[in-house]
């Protein structure tokens, strides 16, 4: 229809698309409260939206949306952990990221490259045998690979980086990424379609406690009634457990990471090197992102250390001579609420309506979808944690059951 | 660089340094509850502001005690373990048989 065309181009009232609505007052009472406005928040917003029909929530974000931890972590999506239930979780979430961008109609840029972590002693290709088959068993693919076969994959890997040859490799075939701002877009825009109010600039102060519930939560643009409340607030979980008097084993490091100048397409998959605290990854853009263990002492700062740069780079040329000569664009950090166990803490709190998504240390990212999906199971069924998270509950601690994932975290710190 | 002032061996460098933690009074394990010595164990306050923490100078094995911001990571003050704890602390954890 040429007339229609030209009707709607000359229209003075062109109809752009709104992706978020512009923001509104707070009500005074939502059924839902959820602190954080990064993927996970969003993403239990818009599950419970979709699945549940609940609709009446409020997303706090103290800043702007997406802008916290869902923004720093260098977005590596992965599942080859060491436990059963880590395993088993992180499947799921591998599984969900993959069919993302039809579900939001939007790209978040999901690219399968296959993660290779590099064996440089007998003990970690003993570990990496256990991965491996406990990968298979919960329908990862994972297998072992020879140097003949890291160097088929990574012609450009020094396979003999000074004392530490490399032995072996442990070769995720489902380790993706995707673009970390388009997951909590994606969410956020599907989230409101349906109903969920998304506020932004919007710090939580305190809470109002009555008989062991949380019945209104105080932000610094007025106090608003509640029926429960999920945090999920990487990087200062702590402090918002604090004020309700939660005590909870989360110690908060600063994890920095970097880039540098583009290059032309040489690298496919991900590398990392536990014995070198490193991870490497070429991006979409051909920029090299570098990242490692976290820093060796807490600190709720994202500064950054010549201290760091310098070991983590010496071990990034290491593993790719070539690199000596790039040049750093950026470098940042992000606060990391790093568990004695490695694996994250959800599920309830010892307050009746007050639910936890914390403790999400370096491995936030990769579970945003299977949190969203498990936190909204938790809140729509007043507290019966769906079978998945039910390992990760802040109690195994004081019951001495704790799931450790020590040795599967990709630097392990 | 970022140096730690040590109580026994003057500025050094902070990499030489092993950060252990805040500064907990430990209960007795023979007459507290599990709860109790779960949470002396696991839990921590993690909160942004002065805190005490020990730190051990990795070299000469000396451990000490020292008073940092947790949001500017300044180093207020170091000092030696025997200005809080006046007195020997004993452990009282008698061998004991598993019963089952």
């Amino acid at each position: 229809m040429p007339f229609a065309l030209l009707k709607y181009g000359l229209s003075s009232e062109y109809p752009v698309e709104v992706d978020l609505p512009a923001p509104k007052d707070l009500k005074s009472a939502y059924d839902v409260v959820i602190i954080g406005g990064g993927g996970h928040g969003l993403a239990t917003a818009y599950y419970l939206a979709k699945y549940h029909g609940i609709t009446n929530i409020a997303v706090l974000e103290k800043a702007y949306l997406g802008g916290g931890n869902t923004a720093r972590n260098t977005a590596v999506i992965r599942s080859n952990y060491l436990t059963s239930e880590g395993v088993r979780f992180y499947a799921e979430s591998v599984k969900m990221f993959k069919n993302l961008s039809n579900e939001f109609d939007f790209n978040i840029m999901y690219s399968e490259r296959g993660q290779l972590t590099l064996a440089h002693t007998d003990a970690t290709v003993r570990a990496f045998r256990q991965r491996a088959e406990v990968n298979k068993h919960f329908g990862g693919r994972t297998e072992m690979i020879d140097r003949q076969q890291i160097r088929e994959l990574v012609p450009t890997l020094n396979l003999d980086p000074g004392h530490l040859p490399v032995l072996a490799g442990l070769w995720h075939i489902d380790g993706a990424t995707a673009r970390h701002d388009a997951v909590a877009w994606g969410y956020a825009k599907q989230a409101a379609k349906r109903g969920v109010e998304i506020h932004q600039l919007t710090e939580v102060q305190d809470f109002v406690v009555e008989h062991g519930k949380v019945t209104a939560v105080k932000t610094n643009r007025g106090t608003i009634q509640c029926g429960c409340v999920v945090q999920a607030v990487a990087g200062t979980s702590s402090l918002l457990m604090n004020k309700l008097g939660i005590r909870a084993p989360i110690h908060s490091y600063p994890l920095q990471a970097m880039v540098t100048q583009p290059f032309k397409p040489f690298l496919d998959p991900l590398v990392s090197s536990s014995a070198l605290h490193c991870y490497v990854q070429q991006t979409s853009r051909g920029e090299i992102v570098f990242g490692g263990g976290s820093d060796p002492y807490p600190l709720y700062n994202t500064r950054s250390t010549l201290d760091l740069k310098e070991s983590l780079l010496a071990a990034a040329i290491e593993m790719f001579p070539f690199m000596a000569n790039a040049k750093l664009m950026r470098q940042w950090a992000g606060t990391t609420d790093m568990t004695p166990d490695y694996s994250p803490i959800m599920g309830r709190s010892p307050l009746d309506n007050y639910y936890l998504d914390a403790g999400w240390g370096t491995w936030g990212f990769k579970a945003t979808p299977i949190c969203g999906w498990t936190m909204a199971e938790l809140v729509a069924s007043g507290g019966q944690p769906p079978a998945l998270i039910k390992p990760f509950a802040l109690e195994r601690f004081s019951t001495f059951r704790q799931v450790n994932e020590m040795g599967a975290t990709a630097a392990s710190h | 660089m970022k140096i730690m002032p040590c109580p026994l061996n003057g500025p050094r460098n902070i990499s030489e340094f092993t950060y252990g933690g805040e500064l907990n009074a430990m209960p007795d394990s023979a007459t507290c509850t599990d709860a109790e010595w779960a949470d002396y164990v696991f839990n921590c306050e993690n909160r942004v502001g002065v805190v005490t923490e020990w730190w051990m100078h990795n070299a000469s094995s000396y451990w000490f005690l020292a008073e940092r911001h947790t949001g500017s990571d300044e180093i207020l003050r170091t000092f030696d373990p025997k200005e809080v704890f006046t007195q020997r602390v004993d452990f009282h954890a008698p061998a004991q048989e598993v019963r089952s």
